[in-house]
């Protein structure tokens, strides 16, 4: 019997349910066409839900999927129906803050794509197959922003300032 | 600040853009040129990685080309010093998975890596090397590991372990060495390094149950361990609790580390727990008072998640011991009202299963409001529990009743008004008061009804139920108004229906005979033809006469006839003056008739189940063995045993038997599947053997004529025996058929076979086979009612036996007799036990046995049959079976 936690699949889709990042942990979906039509059914049932300030949950299929939106981007954790869902919270929320942090406080879906490359790193450093490797929003955005090109300088500030620059950033980017 | 949010509105033109907009697989792979320049731009190469890797994030692959291409081009970059670069390098590498002959290529740089000073190389080195590698490369890094493994990074310790629990699955025998490191990483001071040590160090153990138990003795003991760690050690906790659970007495072992759990910080560690008491095999009330209140502080939490994790654990609670959640049931109640849906329906079916009789009414009202905004998906769930629930209190029929009258003439989808249907069907059938109203809902819902089938279904279920009740009459006004408003479909039913009151109640009659004259002339020639057909089977010229026993056969008899033979039957009929005699329509079942029984459906409930509930085996043998003409005078079947296999499991020929237990006959049915696709056989039958069975004659055999590759006949072998005694023997059986070839690619068998055999095992007839399991709900009144006229009682000395309960099955099972009251069970240790049983032997004669035991120092078991049955001389053969068996 399979004890570990366990996570199934981790989904970042946006407004429109379409994939703006995922990542499948077990054969449970085989094909592109499955994992399609899973987000669908995800995607779908959680719509109309209010997952702004608080972790939501749900069933589907036999699975659950915890899940939490930020602006046009929604973010889902899935694992099985036995797993204890507050620890699948904790792990989305880690992914969650994890994005605001490196996203500087700006989660949209247009700078997920802009930043695909450290969405996809934070995933891969949040759940080896399947297995947590790490909660902490600090830490992973940390071990994240810590060697990528694109967020030089990052891991020489703190986090706290790194929100604070987020703004300026955010007014930057748009005046330009 | 307002003036950046004005800007923001202007740009939702191009709220569309994306950088990866017109990406194209073909100029990516272009573009990957890039990796092997001689001056590498570490940001543009990360660039095209990340395009790369969104290709493959949406659902694009690569060809077998495509992908070694970009592997070799990727390899070409472990040049570059540049650590974001190195970092994309890595998760290309994961997502490519290459082949073990190309995995060669990056072996030496990632090897490089896994020693290097800086802590994300050799992390992440460790992470992708062993993904992609296999059993031969692993001995070289092994050593590698085992140092990463206590590393005091954190970071690295955790690759390698993690890294460890994926190789477990593929190289045991080289992860089990590493136990003395994972042993020293599970004392570490980082909280995740604990948790994947502990994770990897039960799963090397856990065939070892002493060294688990071990392992979680000494380590429910500390504290200071990350809440993912402490939720593993509870579940570990459990299972060695779980598998003690036969083994010892007494208290619970690791029960108060579970408590304890109960008041730790993390809210994760605290529903663990509490999920881990309520799982508990056996748990008391007095074990589960503080997992309860923990669960109950939770469903007032302001997170959805906690709510959601308390009301599923403490639905399940509910299911076995419904008074122990009560407590919770005002917190409960508020929950009905949930934002999220998904706790609102556990919530209500949890407080259905803990109501009790008092508070259904109150608590009816408060769905009904609930009812309205929630899914048909919710919704289903809470008539499924409502009517459970009814059944629970029937005498609370009325106010269910009315509640899911009422949900009926709401809005809904069809698998939604089908449950609904459904479940007034049930109670329907349970409930026998419920019966008037009941129907009287189903033909108020099909006046408004727009689904086809439950209109027809519905109908159907009427004509077999409305003519029973006191007052038919009433119905026949809604059957009719289908006539006139419903589409074809509904009218042929309701015409049935119509006739199937005109058959029942005599009193009916001239006014059906009025309205089905009336459908004569229907647009539809299925409802007129039905017509004419029920207006001259009823005798519809005007006279009441008594229906016959025909006519009735033809209205609610169920065709006997597999529909797939009569439709092959109905197009080889040429048209002639000969009529098509449905009687000549085979009645064999092609198929296995007990194949569907085995699938894993769910057991037929509502419309699609007969009334008498779902056909039991005995019923499908009977109609089996009923359609072979041959079998037709051995009289009532008596009893059919469960399937024995005669050959092992993946032989040429699978073949099983079920013995059919006549008065004065046995008849086996040899069920065999031919498993070889290249062979069809025909005329195959099973030659039996009789030297050790002399009490048996053989009368007939009937082989199967053709047996085509893994389609299941059925051949029968039929033996007489002497009539009231229980004739034992051992057949030995060959199987005997003529063997063609098939061609695979055309699936034609050649013209000719050659004629072989095929040994089976032997079957026994034994005297439990003359026995019926049935039971008596009070064995005392059965017993004091039966009267000891033909009371047989003696003793008997079992010899030495392993132990009691062992003596006590073999007796049951020799006797082949249900055991009451759970007396089969013996306690452990006990010197002494009584077991009763019942049973109907051969003759539908009922028997009652009281058995005493005791057992010795030496372990001889003593024995003291008491016999009570309706015939004297079954109570002699039992003892004969006994002192014989």
């Amino acid at each position: 019997m399979e004890l570990c936690p366990c996570v199934k699949n981790i989904l970042l889709l946006d407004f429109e349910g379409k994939r703006v990042a995922a990542k499948y942990f077990c054969d449970d979906w085989p094909t592109n066409g499955a994992k399609e039509a899973f987000e669908k059914a995800v995607f779908n049932k959680t719509q109309k839900t209010n997952a702004r300030s608080e972790v939501e949950v749900t069933m589907l299929e036999n699975n659950i999927v915890v899940y939490k939106f930020v602006q046009d981007l929604h973010f889902f954790i899935t694992g099985g129906e036995e797993e204890n869902e507050i620890i699948l919270a904790t792990v989305l929320q880690g992914f969650v803050d994890a994005v605001g942090l490196l996203l500087r406080g700006n989660v949209e879906k247009r700078e997920a794509l802009e930043y695909l490359d450290l969405i996809l790193l934070c995933i891969d450093e949040i759940v080896d197959g399947g297995i947590i490797l790490e909660t902490d929003a600090n830490i992973i955005a940390g071990k994240v922003a810590s060697h990528s090109t694109v967020a030089d300088g990052l891991s020489e500030q703190t986090f706290s300032q790194a929100l604070a620059t987020a703004r300026e950033h955010l007014a930057r980017s748009l005046l330009k | 600040m307002a003036q950046p949010l004005v800007k923001k509105d202007d740009d939702h033109d191009d709220e569309d853009y994306s950088p990866f907009l017109g990406i194209e697989k073909g100029a990516v792979l272009q573009e990957v040129r890039v990796f092997n320049d001689p001056q590498l731009d570490p940001r543009r190469c990360s660039q095209v990685i990340t395009k790369l890797l969104y290709l493959l994030n949406q659902g694009d692959s690569f060809s077998k080309n495509e992908a070694t291409e970009v592997f070799f081009s990727v390899t070409k970059l472990f040049q570059s010093k540049d650590l974001g670069l190195r970092r994309m390098v890595y998760l290309i590498i994961k997502e490519l998975s290459p082949s073990s002959d190309e995995v060669i290529i990056v072996t030496s740089s990632l090897m490089k890596d896994m020693n290097s000073k800086t802590d994300m190389y050799r992390a992440n080195a460790i992470r992708v090397l062993c993904r992609i590698t296999d059993g031969t490369l692993l001995t070289q890094i092994e050593r590698y590991l085992k140092q990463a493994i206590v590393d005091k990074n954190p970071v690295v310790a955790s690759a390698a372990l993690v890294s460890g629990i994926h190789l477990l699955q593929t190289n045991p025998e080289i992860v089990k060495r590493w136990s003395n490191e994972v042993q020293e990483a599970v004392q570490s001071r980082a909280a995740l390094v604990q948790f994947h040590a502990l994770a990897l160090l039960q799963q090397i153990r856990q065939n070892d149950r002493l060294a688990v138990s071990k392992l979680v003795t000494s380590l429910t003991k500390g504290t200071a361990r990350s809440p993912l760690a402490q939720c593993l050690l509870i579940r570990y906790a459990s299972q060695v609790i779980r598998e003690s659970a036969n083994t010892q007495t007494g208290d619970r072992p690791f029960y108060d580390f579970l408590e304890s759990c109960l008041r730790h910080k993390a809210e994760m560690v605290v529903f663990e727990a509490a999920r881990a008491i309520t799982e508990l095999t056996g748990v008391t009330n007095r074990e589960l008072t503080p997992a309860i209140t923990a669960l109950q502080l939770f469903l007032s939490s302001s997170k959805p998640v906690l709510r959601f994790a308390a009301v599923r654990a403490l639905n399940k609670v509910a299911m076995t011991h419904p008074m122990a959640v009560t407590n919770c049931n005002i917190d409960m109640e508020s929950l009905i009202s949930d934002q999220n849906r998904s706790i609102a329906t556990l919530a209500i079916t949890t407080l259905l299963k803990t109501g009790n009789e008092s508070s259904v009414d109150r608590l009816m009202k408060q769905i009904t409001n609930f009812m309205s905004d929630i899914a048909d998906e919710f919704k289903i769930v809470v008539v499924e529990a409502i009517r459970s629930l009814c059944l629970k209190f029937p005498l609370k029929y009325r106010s269910l009743m009315n509640f899911l009258s009422n949900i009926l003439r709401e809005e809904g989808g069809f698998d939604y008004k089908k449950a609904i249907v459904d479940s007034i069907v049930i109670l329907i059938r349970d409930i026998p008061e419920a019966k008037e109203s009941g129907l009287l809902q189903l033909c108020e819902f099909i006046e408004d009804c727009e689904f086809t089938y439950l209109s027809t279904q519905i109908l159907h279920f009427l004509g077999n139920e409305g003519p029973k009740t006191t007052d038919p009459s009433k119905y026949i006004r809604y059957i009719y108004n289908r006539v006139h408003l419903e589409n074809a479909t509904v009218r042929a039913a309701a015409v049935s229906t119509l006739a199937k009151f005109g058959a029942m109640v005599d009193a009916l009659k001239p006014q059906i005979f009025v309205l089905l004259r009336r459908c004569v002339l229907d647009s539809d020639d299925e409802v007129r033809d039905r017509t004419t057909l029920y207006l001259n089977t009823l005798g519809g010229d005007g006279e009441v006469v008594e229906t016959d026993k025909e006519t009735k056969t033809l209205l609610f008899g169920a065709l006997d006839i597999p529909l797939v033979n009569l439709e092959t039957s109905l197009k080889n009929y040429e048209p002639s003056e000969e009529p098509f005699d449905i009687d000549s329509v085979s009645k064999e079942v092609k198929s296995q008739p007990l194949a569907e029984k085995k699938a894993p459906g769910k057991k037929p409930t509502g419309l699609g189940a007969p009334l008498a509930g779902p056909p039991s085996t005995v019923d499908a043998y009977e109609r089996l063995l009923s359609s072979i003409p041959e079998f037709l005078d051995f009289g009532k079947l008596f009893k059919s045993s469960v399937p024995v296999e005669l050959t092992e499991a993946e032989t040429e020929y699978a073949v099983n038997v079920v013995k059919h237990i006549f008065d004065r006959h046995v008849v086996f049915q040899y069920n065999c599947t031919n498993t070889i696709p290249e062979q069809l056989l025909e005329n195959v039958s099973v030659i039996v053997d009789l030297s050790e069975a002399d009490d048996f004659a053989e009368v007939l055999s009937k082989p199967v004529r053709s047996l085509p590759y893994d389609t299941p006949g059925q051949t029968f072998v039929a033996f007489e025996k002497p009539e009231g005694i229980t004739a034992v023997g051992k057949f030995s059986n060959t199987l005997r058929f003529i063997v063609k070839e098939v061609d695979p690619t055309t699936s034609e068998a050649e013209e000719d076979g050659v004629e072989d055999e095929y040994q089976l095992e032997d079957l026994e007839v034994v005297a439990a086979d003359y026995m019926m399991k049935v039971g008596v709900s009070n064995f005392r009144n059965a017993w004091e009612s039966m009267g000891d006229d033909f009371e047989h009682v003696d003793e008997y000395g079992l010899g030495p036996r392993e132990n009691l309960a062992e003596a006590v099955s073999a007796v049951i099972n020799l006797l082949g007799m249900q055991p009451c009251e759970g007396t089969e069970v013996v306690a452990t240790n006990s010197r002494s036990h009584t077991c009763l049983l019942s049973g109907v032997f051969l003759g539908n004669v009922r028997v009652l046995v009281r058995l005493q035991f005791g057992i010795d120092g030496s372990r001889d078991v003593a024995m003291k049959l008491a016999v009570r049955s309706e015939d004297e001389a079954v109570s002699d053969t039992i003892h004969e079976i006994v002192s014989s068996g």
